[in-house]
């Protein structure tokens, strides 16, 4: 085994790694028909945010319970891209002022906002994608770990958040395209998104960056800063009195989690084709968690199994029974969290990796 | 109208709902070759006059004795209850197509889908009605977020869908068919007669916050601003489900308006109704005018709290027409006699009818056969009385005032002296 | 505006005084079950909101119970109504603590997930025994129209209804906790769980009291609930937010802390709410709510114990 992958968690990270890269890169592609892989390919996008909730949650001990807030700037950059691309001055002819998204038209505004402008350009999407939500959750969380909030405490405030963009989404429609959010996106850089080339290719995208998210996930364990904060979540005043700046830790973790929930956003906007405030309120950002339980909680490819297993439960259920849907869903919560706190049994490295903390 | 946390209006609970609608799935699969072996030689002739091969060209799901439709709405979720009338006035309508001998010979069969009152999951199914089951249409969607979500569905893959629901406008597609009133229809006539009939100068606009209202109210203060040279004292918007409308009346009694105008939708109505009461404020002491109450949502807030206000929309149930009252004890026997009929149930009766026409004055399924035909058609049987597609693929409509009584019914106090031309676009009010 | 009398202007003024008021009553009674079980034992219990379902759905049963079968008792079936909404909101409670809460003390981030698949599966349950759609009870005639004192000043009489009840169960809660044997243990317990377990409290008992306790308040707020707004399977999730807000800002562990923060924010939404309007209203008193939490964690009251 070469010493540089060792962060890979030995021979057994390795393969389960292999096997999760084989299924979502060549099963699901030849098992499944465009739309089922389109399918797919958006509940990977939500396991983006599950990974991300394994290092601040399952390592860090930080639960939030906002994550939609980052999944939802990730999407909104994207759907600003996508809008402004679609609003052509030709397309949008019959508006009073051509040039500008149909809703903001209708809302009777007769310029862009100056905070769309700069989503002309892809290239500031993309760094907005990556860059906007770590801002926005470094402020958070230094703000809130430098007075050492509690878990809970943090949890009720990201839920408040959460309520709040929502609300301000819905209110705010002329700048955000309100309750019904920003739709109708059609092409990225003169590339149609809605064909069943365009589908196909999104999934491959969203897979292999979703396996790159791991990777570096793992890599940032392995690190340093991984093995502090294992030793933060289980003794947090002793890494504190050994002289390091534990807020700073904490915030860094969270920034990574807002970040990789971003890149999660945009893919399921680019793979959704539309992005509404009903995608990030209160009840995803809640089902973000429970992916990252499911999956163990202290395992970042276990977060992707999480995600998928929860999604095709649902689909299946919701076919052959809706009205048992919720009972169900309820009891994976209930049973997660007093049967599997902490990984799944047998993946004896992260049980290791937990103990060896303490 | 789209809303969200509305947990009611319709009759009956979920488990009912599931129940009768597998029923009428079975019964409808059950009658088919019943029908068909009636309607033998009928059949034989229509497969003779119009060949399999030449009524469809683009690979719909026709056969020679069967035609494949979609309904797509929420039957589980919030919004189950809600969509219920819509499914259960489609399912009536072409029940009773099949009856009389189906679309060009063919039985009608229904392939019902769930929307779960989750946008993505309302396009997942109608990519799955368009591309599997090649559905030669669909009658579905109810929330503005969900017809939206679907839109782009519909026109890349370019099926024919029918929306019932009253809605804002501001859209036009040649793959959508829009049998509710779009915003104006509906508000401006509202408005004129309040201007007109009640005198009214001053207008206190209120609503849930969401897309709806906050365009009709857009729309309606630009009439009552500019065209009408009137006063908008208000404008107010409350997150879905809010309760607490001390601060809002207050304000109204602060503005005194002449009339209240408003869009208040789903469980918040029976808070702003009784506070409304409370607060002193009832039919006797204000005018007020609603475009989201109907039959189903009185049902919810209780007739007594709504006695003596107005609603403007284009159909009530106590409507006094041949066609409403056949429609109704239709209704009624098929959905059980405790069914109520609201404006947007009655207009998804209207879509299967529509499509229906389409497709025999076309003789083709094809979808865009079925376009060029649609503008023109008339439904003389229409509860509503009569109705007309405008090349828009909006119907033109009579709006209706009506009064509501304390048992749950309206009283219809006006009515449009014309048919209202319908006009998404309007100029000057966007 | 120019055309009112100062005259009216005050009884405008006092109206928009009460309105405040009486959401600061709904906000405070929803909030205070919530607030003794944070208290105690740091558990935020996510399915607040569904035991206030709860009580209503017991009051309404009560009601439909009352109006078939004792109809004259119509009246005054809600002064019955809610010890009964209690009674059932606290065996329900009671039962939760035994079955699920019990084994998750010391992982209060687990009985938020728990917790909330609890109230998922409660929501369900609603839907399936109730219907989705929304109910509501029939108010005596005593309850609907409103009080005037002067000829300009119209006071709703549930308002009033609502703050008299919310006044006689704080004052219930705060002579239960400073009076009362158990409030004594709870007080112990929270100051100092190990000790109070030493020197002889069942520690595990007035845990499993207090959480059935404030699930019952929750079964009473949810019956006064119905004297305002309908009840239907989901109603719970509405208000769940602003109630854990509530008990947050006030401070872990403080009634006086609940009562002033619920107080706060009522009067800031109430009165945002008339200046700039309703979905504004919220975000902004909710915006500032969040910014002294971060600036002050330990929220308007904090209690000085032993973590």
């Amino acid at each position: 085994m070469n010493a540089k992958l060792d962060f890979l968690d030995g021979r057994n990270g390795l393969v389960s790694l292999l096997v999760l890269a084989a299924l979502i890169l060549i099963v699901f592609p030849l098992a499944m028909g465009v739309d089922q892989l389109n399918l797919t390919g958006r509940f990977l996008s939500f396991s983006f945010v599950a990974v991300g909730l394994v290092l601040c949650w399952g390592y860090g001990g930080i639960l939030s319970l906002g994550q939609g807030i980052f999944f939802g700037i990730g999407g909104y950059c994207m759907a600003m891209f996508l809008k402004l691309e679609a609003s052509t001055p030709e397309a949008t002819a019959i508006q009073t002022t051509p040039g500008i998204p149909d809703f903001m038209d209708w809302n009777r505004l007769t310029e862009l906002p100056w905070f769309w402008v700069p989503f002309h350009s892809l290239t500031f999407t993309l760094l907005a994608i990556l860059v906007l939500p770590a801002a926005f959750a470094y402020l958070m969380g230094i703000a809130m770990f430098k007075r050492r909030v509690s878990g809970v405490y943090f949890a009720i405030i990201t839920q408040a958040l959460v309520v709040i963009l929502t609300i301000l989404l819905v209110a705010q429609q002329g700048f955000t395209g309100g309750a019904n959010g920003i739709t109708d996106l059609r092409t990225l850089k003169g590339w149609s998104i809605n064909t069943d080339e365009a589908l196909v290719t999104l999934y491959f995208i969203t897979a292999v960056l979703l396996l790159a998210v791991i990777v570096l996930g793992k890599w940032l364990l392995h690190t340093k800063f991984g093995r502090i904060l294992i030793a933060m979540r289980d003794r947090e005043d002793r890494v504190r009195f050994s002289g390091y700046d534990v807020a700073n830790f904490k915030a860094f973790a969270f920034c990574i989690a807002a970040t990789f929930s971003a890149i999660g956003g945009a893919m399921f906007t680019l793979q959704e084709g539309f992005m509404s405030p009903s995608l990030i309120g209160i009840i995803p950002s809640i089902e973000f968690v429970i992916f990252a339980a499911v999956g163990g909680r202290l395992s970042l490819i276990g977060a992707v199994y999480g995600a998928l297993a929860i999604g095709f439960l649902r689909i299946a259920f919701a076919e052959a029974y809706p009205q048992l849907w919720l009972f169900l869903m309820g009891t994976v919560f209930i049973v997660v969290v007093l049967f599997l706190p902490m990984a799944w049994p047998g993946s004896t490295r992260n049980m290791r990796l937990g103990r060896a903390a303490c | 109208m789209s809303l969200r946390s509305s947990e009611r209006y319709r009759s009956s609970e979920q488990d009912r709902l599931f129940k009768r609608l597998r029923r009428t799935l079975v019964s409808s699969l059950i009658a088919a070759p019943v029908a068909l072996s009636l309607s033998f030689s009928t059949t034989a002739q229509a497969n003779s006059e119009w060949p399999t091969a030449e009524v469809n060209t683009t690979g719909l799901a026709v056969t020679d004795d069967t035609v494949k439709v979609g309904i797509l709405h929420s039957l589980s979720g919030t919004m189950a209850i809600s969509e219920t009338g819509s499914v259960e006035a489609e399912t009536l309508a072409i029940e009773q197509i099949n009856e009389m001998g189906g679309v060009l010979g063919r039985q009608i069969e229904i392939i019902l889908e769930d929307g779960a009152s989750d946008w993505p999951t309302f396009a997942d199914r109608s990519r799955k009605l368009l591309r599997q089951d090649n559905v030669a249409a669909v009658f579905g969607a109810w929330t503005s977020a969900s017809r939206k979500a679907i839109l782009p569905v519909f026109e890349r893959e370019n099926g024919m869908l029918f929306y019932p629901t009253f809605y804002e406008g501001l859209e036009q597609s040649p793959n959508v068919v829009y049998t509710g009133q779009e915003a104006t229809q509906q508000i401006l006539a509202g408005i004129d007669w309040a201007w007109n009939e009640k005198g009214a100068r001053s207008f206190y606009l209120i609503g849930s916050d969401y897309i709806w209202p906050r365009t009709s109210m857009k729309i309606a203060r630009i009439h009552i601003e500019d065209v009408l040279g009137g006063e908008v004292v208000g404008e107010d918007y409350y997150a879905l489900g809010h309760t607490s409308f001390g601060s809002a009346i207050n304000r109204i009694r602060l503005r005194r308006p002449d009339m209240i105008f408003h869009a208040v939708v789903g469980g918040s109505n029976v808070a702003w109704h009784r506070q409304l009461n409370a607060a002193g404020i009832n039919g006797e002491s204000q005018n007020v005018l609603a475009i989201s109450v109907t039959e189903d949502e009185v049902l919810g807030i209780g007739g007594e709290n709504v006695e003596g206000f107005y609603s403007a929309m284009k159909y009530f149930q106590s409507l006094d027409n041949e066609n409403n009252q056949a429609f109704v004890q239709a209704f009624k026997e098929r959905w059980g006699e405790d069914s109520v009929i609201g404006d947007v149930t009655q207009a998804a009766y209207l879509g299967p009818w529509i499509w229906k026409e389409a497709v025999e004055r076309a003789g083709s399924f094809d979808i865009d056969k079925i376009r060029e035909h649609l503008p023109g058609i008339e439904i003389t049987t229409a509860p509503e009385g009569y109705v007309k597609v405008h090349p828009n693929h909006h119907l033109w409509s009579y709006t209706r005032i009506g009064k509501w009584n304390g048992d749950g019914q309206a009283e219809v106090v006006w009515e449009s002296p014309e048919m209202i031309e319908p006009n998404p676009f309007p100029e000057g009010y966007q | 505006m120019s055309d009112f009398t100062t005259q009216e202007l005050m009884a405008i003024f006092a109206m928009q005084g009460f309105a405040g008021l009486s959401f600061f009553s709904v906000l405070l009674l929803m909030a205070l079950g919530l607030a003794i079980i944070y208290g105690q034992m740091r558990v935020i219990n996510m399915a607040h909101g569904e035991f206030m379902v709860i009580g209503a759905y017991a009051t309404y049963l009560f009601s439909t119970f009352v109006s078939a079968q004792m109809p004259w008792m119509m009246d005054y079936y809600l002064i019955l109504a809610i010890p009964f909404a209690f009674l059932v909101a606290f065996i329900v409670g009671w039962v939760v603590e035994f079955v699920l809460i019990r084994h998750l003390y010391h992982r209060p981030l687990d009985t938020l997930l728990a917790t909330w698949g609890l109230a998922l599966i409660m929501q369900q349950a609603f839907r399936s025994g109730f219907g989705a759609r929304e109910v509501s009870v029939r108010l005596p005639d005593w309850l609907q129209g409103s009080y005037r004192p002067t000829m300009m000043i119209d006071i709703p009489i549930n308002g009033l209804a609502i703050m008299g009840l919310t006044l006689v169960v704080t004052l219930g809660i705060a002579w239960l906790l400073f009076r009362s044997r158990w409030g004594l243990r709870v007080r112990c317990a929270t100051a100092n769980r190990e000790m109070a377990g030493a020197v002889g409290i069942n520690t595990r008992g007035v845990d499993r009291l207090t959480f059935a306790l404030g699930c019952g308040i929750a079964g009473i707020a949810g019956a006064a609930f119905t004297t305002i707004s309908s009840t239907g399977p989901t109603s719970g999730s509405l208000y769940i937010v602003d109630t854990f807000l509530v008990v947050v800002f006030g401070g872990a562990g403080s009634l006086l802390g609940t009562v002033a923060s619920a107080f706060t924010i009522a009067q800031g939404q109430s009165v945002l709410d008339f200046f700039i309007g309703g979905s504004m209203g919220k975000v902004i008193t909710l915006l500032i709510v969040v910014a002294i939490l971060m600036i002050r964690p330990q929220g308007l009251f904090a209690s000085k114990v032993r973590r």
